[in-house]
């Protein structure tokens, strides 16, 4: 029994939900439509016709392929680092009852809650304490603290929703806990830890925040497009962001297709849907 | 065996304990620590224990504080007005375009937020053809600008955090028992007063999630006032940054730091109190 006012508020909302996507996008576009601005001049603020000579020299820029590299080396070695340590830790929290768990929870959960500002000024204000200097170390290190806690939820949740019998069973037929790790635990909460991993790869590529507080001379991709955006941002970052882009898309299929492969195999696991 | 036992979670715990706790725990305590230094830069800080940086630092900067939280307030609502519809649909009505509405909603973000906020400079710029057709259709007078304006700085911050309002609302509306709105009009309910009684009593800790998850990062943010706004839209992150990198002042800078750190704190724990331990426990699982 619909009515003309169901009818107009179903399209209302879908008028609404269109519109708030293009909004979304909006920067998106003019990034990626500034990419082939024919530029004069150090600015990229207006449309002055369409090249392709920045995707031609995408790194023509002093210093943005450096940037780049920087970024891209940080990323990956955080990754790493906050896959394996939020993994264990969430394994820890999920499958053992111990003394501290709730406080350990907190620790887990609250620079997840902590504004960027603060983040990034207290672990300055530390290092400036104990006279560390601050590099590409502290960056690293900044970036594993607050990726951890991402990693440590999504691998989380993944854990949570997985049948205990079938590890019970493995070590019931004579697996020792570590085959049993390797085996049942790890192969089947892979498709959480493949989205942890992208999620801090995403944040720690982007961060901006916490780096710049903790750089020193150091330059990141994001570091460098800020410092350029005093004098006007060269469209080669249009064009790196554009390719960044492109390649976090091909990525996300990947986990996507990785995701779909692993729901078939829990389906062929346990037939009846819970 | 069983002190084996025993030892196993702390040995998974271990390295991303250690990693927190010097590296984010014991920081965050250091600022009180660092704040009650005097001193400058070139000739050292002396731990002077001047407990009147605080009632100082605020009075200083009361202008930014309140800023801050009226410019992070009004992005959340904004945020919520958005997300809120948008939410909806993808849960209810986006049928099999529903994993695409999502992937669209968060792809924008894979792109670096200083690009992303660059590129709306590029759009409001004074000589931009935004500006221009406003100016043209009278929405602003001549010589209007939008950038360095209060309206830009909220509006890039609600563009900043929009989605970490839609993926909370999202997952409490998806997971709702649309029986129970049935029933509701099936009771002789009216469709308001069914989402009004029931979907959004149910969405509760979606929105709860939803809002501080905004709010608390919009609170810290300086990269809209920075690059959208003057110094007269200069919010307390702006001056947190200023002071420990460019003045190096930094008693002052981790004074205020941990100012925004306990008004979150209290924040947080007000919002628990007023919705309850549970759905804060319920929104943040």
């Amino acid at each position: 029994m619909r009515t003309t006012g169901d009818r107009v508020r179903d399209i209302t909302i879908r008028v609404w939900a269109i519109a708030a996507v293009i909004f979304l996008f909006v920067p998106i576009f003019v990034v990626i439509l500034f990419s082939f601005n024919d530029n004069q001049g150090r600015f990229n603020f207006t449309w002055q016709g369409f090249t392709l000579r920045h995707w031609e020299h995408p790194f023509a820029v002093e210093g943005l392929g450096e940037a780049l590299t920087n970024s891209l080396v940080i990323a990956a070695l955080t990754t790493v680092i906050a896959v394996v340590f939020g993994t264990l830790m969430a394994l820890a929290l999920v499958r053992h009852r111990f003394r501290g768990r709730g406080a350990t929870s907190a620790l887990v959960f609250l620079p997840l809650a902590t504004p960027e500002v603060v983040l990034g000024a207290a672990l300055l204000g530390w290092f400036l304490t104990i006279s560390v200097s601050t590099g590409f170390v502290t960056i690293l290190i900044a970036h594993v603290m607050f990726t951890l806690g991402f990693v440590v939820v999504t691998v989380r949740a993944r854990l949570e929703g997985m049948d205990l019998h079938i590890e019970e069973a493995a070590q019931d037929l004579g697996a020792g806990a570590i085959t049993t790790l390797r085996k049942v635990t790890l192969p089947m909460i892979a498709p959480g830890v493949a989205s942890a991993g992208l999620l801090a790869f995403a944040i720690s590529i982007d961060d901006f925040v916490v780096t710049n507080f903790n750089a020193g001379q150091t330059i990141t991709f994001p570091l460098f497009v800020y410092g350029a955006s005093r004098q006007g941002v060269p469209p080669q970052v249009n064009v790196l962001a554009t390719a960044l882009l492109v390649i976090v898309i091909a990525l996300m299929f990947v986990v996507l297709a990785f995701q779909r492969r692993a729901a078939r195999a829990d389906a062929a696991v346990a037939p009846e849907p819970a | 065996m069983r002190r084996r036992r025993a030892l196993m979670p702390l040995a998974l715990l271990a390295p991303g304990l250690v990693w927190l706790l010097v590296f984010y725990a014991i920081p965050v305590v250091t600022q009180l620590w660092v704040s009650l230094q005097t001193g400058n830069a070139d000739d050292g800080f002396a731990q002077t224990w001047h407990w009147g940086i605080y009632p100082d630092v605020v009075s200083e900067y009361e202008d930014q504080l309140w800023r801050s939280l009226g410019y992070a307030a009004s992005a959340t609502v904004l945020c919520l007005i958005i997300a809120f519809p948008l939410s909806y649909f993808i849960a209810f009505k986006a049928g099999r375009w529903k994993n695409l509405f999502l992937l669209l909603v968060i792809l924008p973000f894979f792109t670096s937020l200083i690009v992303r906020t660059v590129a709306w400079q590029t759009l409001l710029t004074d000589d931009g053809w935004v500006v221009h057709t406003m100016i043209d259709v009278g929405l602003l007078p001549e010589n209007g600008r939008l950038l360095a304006t209060r309206t830009a700085v909220i509006a890039g911050i609600t563009y900043n955090f929009l989605p970490f309002m839609v993926l909370p609302l999202y997952a409490s509306l998806e997971r709702l028992d649309r029986r129970l709105i049935e029933a509701a009009t099936d009771l002789y309910s009216s469709r308001w007063s069914a989402f009004r009684r029931v979907t959004l009593p149910l969405a509760g800790p979606g929105i709860f999630a939803g809002v501080l998850l905004t709010f608390i990062p919009a609170l810290g943010d300086y990269i809209n006032a920075q690059l959208l706004g003057s110094s007269q839209q200069y919010m307390i992150g702006n001056v947190i940054q200023g002071q420990y990198l460019v003045v190096r002042d930094y008693p002052t800078a981790a004074a205020l730091s941990f100012v925004l750190m306990v008004v979150i704190l209290v924040f947080i724990g007000g919002a628990a109190k007023l919705v309850g331990g549970r759905t804060l426990r319920e929104a943040t699982a």
